[in-house]
């Protein structure tokens, strides 16, 4: 089954729309990868489950993207997942960053679920199926992500004395990473003009701080101010943590690339 | 969809698919609603599949048990199953006699939407707490019955 990018006549256009959907396919694997670091190491039973399951859904959510876009590419799915070099991965910083606290991975968490929320909706709009269909599908099991953040995320708050200092310093270190989901590149310009993508970044930036600053000044701590975006992830430019990241989760398909599963 | 009056092969094809049984849940995947449609055409069958979760690691396990059942199957020469996202699954896709063989095996499940209150399956009582959202598997949430005091699972469809 061909997938989006068939229909699209404008090979600039085309282009584009694979960098958008490569963005969100690295996003889901890359969160999934450090989601799954909690797997046996959780504060209580349920929420070591909680965690890896949400790790297994990104990791998921990251093959179905990938799928579509291989089908395009007449490629193959766990090759653009784990065979490509560092520089051509095109997520943001925030996911790659390691959790070191529970607070941090919550707030970040939190972050990302509201982003990913409204960056489904854009491919829900940009009206090329299959991906718009899957990007509705998708939403509806993300929902139950932000929930389990915002659960752990008011217990914490109310966790005094301590709390509410631990995660407003996991607010500080995730916030400009977390700006550096809306970096632009060409392909958003592209992608404005050809009427796919219905908003800019620097709009969905906006959208997304009126979402999250209610619900993070309702768990007590206070939106960093003066922080810029770290960018730098969507042109395939990353920190120092994302290389032993990267070569811890394509360490198996890497002894044996021509492995059938 | 195919309107005309169903063939022979047509028939054996729906037995074929209500023979499949989901590896994570103990119902047959017609009953659960996974079928969105099925195109057969000289011997050549395509079916298309809903998922229940896009990243539930029966898919490709469903997918294959399909295919091979329809291979088997006299009369048929080719089967293609592939997911299809153009109408998401929901709760009421589930069969009645789906939802009875869930809730035999102590599957508690909404009727539309998982923000339901939620009932136990062993007495029926509402007085329940969860214990936890995300349970054994991607399509299930943990409960505990203050009533008769017993543990139980209840089915969680995507929101």
């Amino acid at each position: 089954m061909p997938g989006a990018l068939a229909a699209i006549a404008d090979p600039a256009v085309r282009a584009a729309y694979r960098e958008w959907l490569l963005r969100i396919a690295d996003d889901e694997l890359v969160i999934g990868h450090r989601h799954s670091e909690w797997t046996g190491f959780g504060p209580d039973i349920e929420s070591d489950v909680a965690m890896s399951s949400i790790a297994q859904e990104e990791l998921g959510h990251g093959r179905a993207w990938y799928e579509q876009i291989a089908a395009d590419d007449g490629g193959d799915a766990d090759r653009l997942a784990f065979g490509r070099a560092p520089d051509e991965y095109r997520h943001a910083a925030l996911l790659e960053q390691e959790n070191g606290g529970w607070e941090y991975s919550m707030i970040r968490l939190m972050l990302y679920e509201a982003f990913e929320i409204g960056r489904l909706r854009l491919v829900a709009a940009s009206g090329h199926e299959p991906v718009a269909g899957l990007a509705q599908t998708l939403s509806r099991e993300e929902r139950y992500h932000g929930l389990f953040a915002d659960t752990w995320l008011t217990r914490l708050a109310g966790a005094a004395p301590g709390g509410p200092e631990r995660i407003q310093a996991a607010l500080d270190r995730a916030w400009p990473d977390a700006l550096g989901l809306f970096e632009s590149t060409a392909a958003d310009e592209v992608l404005q003009r050809a009427g796919v993508l219905q908003s800019s970044p620097s709009a969905e930036r906006e959208a997304w701080v009126a979402t999250v600053r209610p619900v993070l000044e309702r768990y007590g701590l206070a939106v960093p101010s003066g922080a810029g975006a770290r960018e730098g992830g969507r042109r395939g430019v990353h920190t120092a943590a994302f290389e032993p990241l990267l070569a811890q989760l394509t360490e198996v398909w890497k002894s044996d690339p021509e492995a059938r599963w | 969809m195919v309107t005309s009056a169903p063939t022979t092969l047509d028939t054996a094809i729906w037995d074929v698919l209500r023979s499949v049984e989901d590896p994570e849940l103990p119902i047959s995947i017609v009953d659960l609603g996974l079928v969105r449609d099925v195109q057969v055409q000289d011997g050549r069958v395509a079916v298309r599949l809903i998922p229940t979760w896009v990243a539930c690691p029966a898919l490709a396990v469903i997918r294959a048990r399909v295919r091979s059942a329809l291979l088997a199957l006299g009369g048929v020469q080719d089967a293609t199953v592939e997911y299809t996202y153009d109408a998401p699954w929901t709760v009421d896709r589930l069969s009645e006699r789906g939802r009875a063989q869930l809730a035999s095996h102590g599957l508690s499940v909404p009727r539309c939407r998982f923000a339901e209150p939620p009932v136990c399956p062993y007495c029926g009582s509402r007085d329940v707490v969860q214990e936890s959202m995300f349970g054994p598997t991607l399509c299930r949430a943990t409960y505990l019955c203050r009533s008769c005091r017993n543990p139980f699972e209840r089915f969680k469809p995507p929101a």
